[in-house]
C-alpha cells in the first residue's frame, strides 16, 4: 500500500506550521508500518497533549487521543486488556517526559510492549513556545526570556535506567533510518522508545535563530554521528544515534499471562 | 449453585458485586480505606482470566481502565480523597468521550490527606463537581453490604447504558464494617452488556453519532471499526471540532443523556415514611443510624421516616420534594458541613424546614447524635 492507504485524507489537511518536524516523523511511521506489512485493525496510536500528539488523528488506526502527558497510561490498559494489538505513542518531549515523566519511567520498567515515539523539538510548541525538560540550558523560550537555566534529561539514558529494553535515536533528517529504528521499535517484544530529533522553527528556531527549517535539519545532519562511528569517537560533542539499547527481558503482558494460567490453576483445584 | 452467604466487608461485598457485574479489568493504587478492593480482585481477577494491574498513581489508574474499556472491557478502579481528586481530569475525559466505567471513592476525612482511617462524606460535591467544565455524572451510595453489591452491580449496568463513568461513592465505615451478604444466583440481578454497533465491516461508522434514545452503539478497539477518540470536542466520527453548533450539540448531550432519564436512574429507599411527620433524609452509614433511630421511636409512637438516598447524581430532586411535601421538618443526616442538605433545600417547597444533622470529626454519627437535633426540632430540648 501507498502512504495514502494510511491516513484518514478527511481530515487533512494539518495543523502542523510550515517546515514542521511532525509531519516527516508522520510520513516514516507510516513507511515503517507499510514495510512492516502491518495490518491497520490491529493498531492502536495513543497520544497525549501537544502538536506531536495531533499524529493519532490523521492515520487510520485505531485511534485515542488523550490527556496531556498520560497516552502511555491509556496504552497501558489498552495494550494489557487486549496484548494481541499493536501499540505506538507519539508524544511531545513535554508530554512525555514533563507531565508524562512518571509514566514514561513506569512503562519502561514493566517492559511493557508498547512503541514511544519521543518527537523531541525542545519546545511546547502548541502553547506558544515554552521551553520543555529537554530544551537544557541557555535557551530562549517565551518562559525563559533571560534563557533557560534548567538542566535537560537525556532521553536515551533515562529510558535505559527505567529500564526500556529497546532505545534508540535519530532525527528529521535522517529519514530511512528513522524508518528502520521504527521498524524495530515496534517489532521489538517489550518497551520501545525512539527519540526523534523535530525541528520547530516557529518557536523554536526563530527565537533562538537556528534559521528555517531546512537549516535546523541540516543541523541534525552536522551535528550528530551514528552510535559506533569514527565520527562519534573522534568527536564526543556529537549527538549518538542509533540503537542504543536492545534487550531481551520478560514483557509484562506475557509475564500476566502466567499469572492467570497460575491463578486458574489453583482456583480449580 | 445456590446463594452463597457471606460475612464480609463493605469493600469485599464492592468487589463481588463488581465480578458478579462482570468486571474483567481493574487499574489501581494502594490508598486508605480502599485498598481491599484492589486486593481482593489482585487474586480473583486472574483466576477467572480477567486483568489486574497495580499503576504507579491514581492518574495512571483511571487512564488505564478507560483504555481497557475502549477493547471491551468492563473496568473499576477504586480509590479515596487524595486519589479521587488526582483522577478528576481523566474522569472528565471519560465524560467527554463517553467511556464506560466505574469508580469507587470509599471516603475518608478530608481535605488533603485529612483523616485517612476515619468515616466522612465529605466527596459528594466533589463526586458531581471534581472534573472541571459543564458535564454530568452518575453518582450512587449504599448503608449496607447487600445494598454494596446490589448497586455496584447496577453502577455497571448504568456505566454500560448511558456511556458514562459512574461513581461509587462508599464510606469508611461501610468499607471496613463486617456483615452479612448473600451473593444472589448467576442471573438472579440484570446485567447489562455493552451495546455494539451493527454498522457492517467496510461501511463508514459514526462512532459519536447517537441514536435517537441517546445511546451510541460502541466498536471495541481492534475491531473491524477504526475511529478517533479524544477529549477535544468532536464531530459524529470523534474529530477534534471546534464548531460551535458540533460544540453545543455535544454538550446537550451530554447533559441530557442523563437528565433526560432521571427517572430510570435514581434509586432511594424509603423506611416509615408513612405519614411521617420529621423525615430524616440520609444515605451511607449515616443512613444507619438514621434507620435506627426512626426504628426505635416509631417503637415509641413518634412519626419519624427516612428517605435512605443511593442516588446522590444526578440528584433526585423531584423525589425529595414530593416525600418532603407534608414534614413538619426535614433533618438531612451526613458526615460533612451539609452538601446534600444544600441539596435537599433546593429541592423542597419550604426550604427553611429543612435543617442539618451531621457530624465531621471523624466518628460515626450515632441515633444519639441525630435524636439531640430532632429534640430541638420537636420543641422538646436537648
Amino acid at each position: 500500500m501507498a502512504v495514502h492507504d494510511y491516513i484518514r485524507q478527511r481530515f487533512f489537511p494539518h495543523l502542523w506550521c510550515p517546515g514542521c518536524g511532525h509531519g516527516t516523523v508522520l510520513n516514516n511511521l507510516l513507511h515503517a508500518v507499510d514495510e512492516l506489512g502491518l495490518d491497520k485493525n490491529d493498531l492502536v496510536v495513543t497520544s497525549g497533549i501537544g502538536c506531536s500528539a495531533r499524529i493519532s488523528g490523521y492515520v487510520d488506526f485505531h485511534t485515542l487521543h488523550t490527556l496531556h502527558g498520560r497516552a502511555l497510561a491509556f496504552a497501558t490498559g489498552v495494550k494489557l486488556s487486549r496484548p494481541e494489538l499493536t501499540l505506538i505513542v507519539p508524544m511531545g518531549d513535554g508530554d512525555a517526559l514533563a507531565i508524562g515523566g512518571n509514566h514514561f519511567i513506569h512503562a519502561a520498567r514493566r517492559n511493557i510492549d508498547i512503541t514511544a515515539i519521543v518527537m523531541n523539538n525542545k519546545i511546547y510548541g502548541m502553547t506558544g513556545g515554552q521551553f520543555s525538560p529537554l530544551s537544557g540550558p541557555g535557551i530562549l523560550a517565551t518562559t525563559a526570556p533571560y534563557r533557560t537555566i534548567d538542566n535537560p534529561f537525556d532521553v536515551v539514558e533515562l529510558a535505559r535506567a527505567a529500564g526500556a529494553t529497546f532505545v534508540a535515536r535519530s532525527t528529521t533528517y535522517h529519514a530511512r533510518e528513522t524508518i528502520d529504528l521504527l521498524k524495530k521499535a515496534i517489532t521489538h517484544k517489550g518497551f520501545a522508545v525512539v527519540e526523534i530529533l523535530s525541528q520547530c522553527p516557529t518557536y523554536y528556531g526563530r527565537k533562538n535563530r537556528e534559521g528555517e527549517a531546512a537549516q535546523m535539519i541540516a543541523h541534525y545532519r552536522d551535528n550528530t554521528a551514528p552510535v559506533g562511528s569514527k565520527a562519534l569517537a573522534e568527536n564526543p560533542g556529537l549527538i549518538p544515534r542509533g540503537i542504543m539499547v536492545e534487550a531481551q527481558r520478560p514483557e509484562y503482558c506475557e509475564a500476566y499471562e502466567a499469572i492467570i494460567a497460575r491463578a486458574m490453576q489453583e482456583a480449580g483445584r | 449453585m445456590s446463594n452463597k452467604i457471606r460475612f464480609v466487608q463493605g469493600n469485599e461485598a464492592c468487589a463481588e458485586g463488581a465480578l458478579y457485574a462482570g468486571l474483567s479489568f481493574f487499574a489501581g493504587y494502594p490508598i486508605t480505606p480502599s485498598t481491599e478492593i484492589a486486593e481482593l480482585l489482585a487474586e480473583r481477577l486472574p483466576a477467572r482470566g480477567g486483568k489486574f494491574i497495580q499503576m504507579e498513581d491514581e492518574i495512571a489508574s483511571m487512564c488505564a481502565i478507560i483504555g481497557a474499556s475502549l477493547t471491551g472491557h468492563k473496568v473499576m478502579t477504586a480509590t479515596s480523597g487524595p486519589g479521587f481528586s488526582l483522577m478528576q481530569e481523566a474522569i472528565g475525559y471519560a465524560c467527554m468521550a463517553e467511556i464506560p466505567c466505574v469508580v469507587v471513592d470509599v471516603q475518608r476525612g478530608g481535605p488533603s490527606t485529612g483523616n485517612p482511617t476515619h468515616v466522612a462524606q465529605g466527596d459528594v460535591n466533589q463526586a458531581r463537581w471534581g472534573t472541571h467544565g459543564d458535564h454530568n455524572i452518575i453518582a450512587m451510595t449504599a448503608s449496607n453490604h447487600q445494598d454494596v453489591f446490589a448497586l455496584t452491580v447496577e453502577a455497571f449496568n448504568l456505566a454500560e447504558t448511558y456511556r458514562t463513568p459512574v461513581i461509587l461513592l462508599f464510606d469508611e465505615t461501610v468499607g471496613h464494617m463486617r456483615e452479612k451478604l448473600v451473593i444472589p444466583d448467576p442471573g438472579e440481578l440484570a446485567l447489562v452488556e455493552r451495546l455494539r454497533t451493527s454498522v457492517a465491516k467496510d461501511v463508514d461508522y459514526h462512532p459519536y453519532l447517537p441514536r435517537e434514545d441517546g445511546r451510541l452503539p460502541m466498536s471495541d478497539f481492534g475491531g473491524e471499526h477504526r475511529y478517533n477518540v479524544t477529549g477535544l470536542y468532536h464531530d459524529m466520527w470523534g474529530f477534534p471540532s471546534s464548531n460551535p453548533k458540533v460544540v453545543r450539540e455535544l454538550l446537550h448531550h451530554l447533559i441530557d443523556k442523563i437528565d433526560n432519564r432521571v427517572h430510570e436512574i435514581v434509586r432511594c429507599k424509603e423506611h416509615f415514611l408513612e405519614g411521617a411527620e420529621y423525615v430524616l433524609v440520609a444515605y451511607g452509614a449515616s443512613a444507619r443510624s438514621a434507620i435506627h433511630l426512626a426504628k426505635e421511636r416509631r417503637g415509641k409512637g413518634e412519626r419519624i421516616g427516612v428517605i435512605e438516598l443511593q442516588t446522590l447524581w444526578p440528584f433526585p430532586k423531584a423525589l425529595i420534594r414530593e416525600k418532603c411535601r407534608g414534614a413538619k421538618a426535614v433533618l438531612v443526616v451526613e458526615m460533612n458541613m451539609g452538601q446534600v442538605l444544600a441539596q435537599v433545600r433546593a429541592a423542597v417547597a419550604e426550604p427553611e424546614r429543612v435543617f442539618l444533622a451531621n457530624r465531621v470529626d471523624g466518628h460515626l454519627i450515632t441515633p444519639a447524635d441525630i435524636k439531640q437535633v430532632l429534640r430541638v426540632l420537636q420543641g422538646r430540648g436537648v
